[in-house]
């Protein structure tokens, strides 16, 4: 086995393990780190499809950025553990909630799997090495994925609009009377 | 290929090394720098002028006793002292220090003074400082007291909202190098307008170099905004429950980061190993020159200004420093499409 192959098994073995980890053990914080160890294997897979930039690019956006903000908002409602309606000592995921949920979601996939595999063209080998490059990634995302790229840029605005009308507190000048809750 | 192996082994040693000492030198300048612009003399005991104070310093904290609080995760107690400092050194890894050298014949091939040549190391250094930030939050979220959690909260809002300006004012600075490699960028600035004004990139982006090494002052924590480690307010911030030798980990990161940014300035604004009078060879010297006076300043800033208060550091960093940066970028990127640089 080479090297590469051996770096492929060992980032691939600690994406899953630590994927499986983050749903499987409790406390929410451990989860978040977890996905933070998940998106680094991910990223050194990235390096061995030999694309730098998009390995970089999944540790500033995703462990880096988001990941803090995420781990701002656990550390803020401080939950060291889930709140438990159920019978603690049954594990989380086997109760009625996450049983039903994750049927339909592992429904939704396997469906779509099907439906992805029956219909999937052979569209030869990928060009290699064509995406390494920073320049290449960026004029191919301003010209051919320029409607998707803006799309998603829109999408995130709505994102956040939507987040700042839920966050939002009311009026000022409609303050509550004292004695009223 | 085995000659190649030890030379790569040797370098990143003496890298690991140099950042230790540096570390430790930087103590000594601090405390020295501090007590002249205060009219005291500061450690001049220990070893010749003082120099000897930061392994006194060092010997005394490892015999320290290491302390738990009872309520502490252990866990992440433990481990986060150790992601500051493997942040801290790991983002060394990729800037170059000094033109290819055979170190006067020594070697056949031509050796690169850097530890690995990656073709995006400007993203690779901000992707580990943002990993820093973990250490600290963990440290102050994990230590189960109110100073520490309110340290931590602070660093991590400070350093996401100083991190978007430290990344716009180095976009302006990838246009006009046309590059992510740190060796290319530097390499973009040797020789000279004029005959006389070395073309480095700070006479092309003052106000960009103005917001990186603000950033950057933000970005490590350090006076004039050291909010996470405000002692007045919270003892000691992030780093209050921790002793012994884990206290003394986060102080190497923070030094260590101070050499990082103050090196990535050197390479991406003053032309890294570029300047009059010494070979190429022996360009290195320059750039521990250019290093050092960014550092002193750095020292000399922190014993001048005072602190500011948390609303008007926010303030400043989302109301003035990000639209400058922005401003900075679009007329940067103007002026490239418009002159061709």
């Amino acid at each position: 086995m080479g090297s590469e192959a051996l770096a492929f098994y060992v980032f691939g073995a600690v994406a899953i393990a630590a994927s499986l980890l983050v749903i499987a053990q409790r406390n929410p914080i451990y989860s978040v780190l977890l996905l933070i160890a998940s998106f680094g294997a991910l990223s050194g897979l990235y390096i061995l499809l030999d694309a730098p930039f998009v390995a970089v690019i999944q540790i500033i956006v995703y462990a880096g950025a988001i990941m803090v903000l995420f781990l701002f908002v656990v550390m803020l409602l401080n939950a060291p553990h889930e709140e438990t309606e159920y019978d603690e000592r049954v594990h989380p995921l086997l109760r009625p909630g996450p049983m039903r949920f994750g049927a339909c979601l592992a429904l939704v996939l396997a469906i779509e799997l099907w439906w992805a595999l029956a219909r999937g063209v052979d569209t030869g080998a990928f060009p290699g090495g064509a995406v390494t490059s920073v320049a290449v990634i960026g004029r191919s995302l301003f010209t051919d994925y320029a409607f998707a790229f803006e799309v998603t840029s829109i999408l995130i605005l709505v994102a956040m609009v939507g987040a700042v009308v839920l966050a939002r507190r009311d009026d000022p000048r409609e303050r509550r009377k004292p004695g009223e809750r | 290929m085995t000659t190649l192996l030890i030379t790569q082994i040797v370098l990143t040693l003496a890298v690991f090394q140099g950042l230790l000492l540096s570390a430790a030198a930087m103590v000594w300048v601090e405390r020295r720098l501090a007590a002249l612009l205060q009219q005291r003399l500061g450690p001049i005991r220990v070893g010749w002028q003082g120099l000897l104070q930061p392994f006194a310093d060092v010997i005394k904290l490892m015999f320290k006793e290491e302390l738990r609080p009872g309520s502490a995760d252990p866990i992440l107690f433990a481990l986060a002292p150790i992601i500051s400092a493997t942040a801290a050194f790991a983002a060394f890894a990729v800037v170059p220090f000094g033109a290819s050298t055979t170190f006067f014949g020594l070697l056949d091939k031509p050796l690169l003074l850097q530890v690995a040549d990656v073709n995006v190391a400007v993203l690779v250094i901000f992707a580990i400082a943002s990993m820093g930030v973990y250490g600290i939050v963990l440290a102050g979220w994990s230590s189960n007291s109110k100073y520490s959690l309110l340290g931590g909260l602070r660093s991590s809002a400070q350093m996401i909202s100083y991190e978007l300006s430290y990344g716009l004012a180095l976009a302006s600075v990838l246009l006009i190098g046309n590059s992510l490699s740190l060796t290319e960028l530097v390499n973009g600035q040797s020789g000279v307008w004029f005959g006389f004004i070395p073309k480095w990139f700070v006479f092309l982006q003052p106000l960009g170099f103005f917001i990186f090494m603000t950033a950057g002052i933000a970005e490590t924590n350090r006076a004039p905004f050291d909010f996470p480690e405000a002692e007045q307010e919270l003892v000691a911030g992030y780093h209050t429950e921790y002793s012994s030798m884990s206290f003394a980990m986060f102080f190497l990161a923070e030094y260590i980061n101070m050499v990082t940014v103050s090196a990535v300035a050197t390479d991406l604004y003053l032309g890294g190993w570029h300047g009059p009078f010494l070979p190429e060879s022996l360009g290195w010297i320059w750039f521990l020159i250019k290093v050092g006076a960014i550092l002193f300043f750095y020292v000399w800033m922190r014993w001048t200004l005072p602190r500011y208060r948390y609303d008007q550091l926010m303030a400043f960093g989302w109301k003035v420093l990000l639209p400058l940066s922005m401003i900075n970028l679009l007329v940067t990127a103007a002026g490239v499409l418009y002159f061709g640089l």
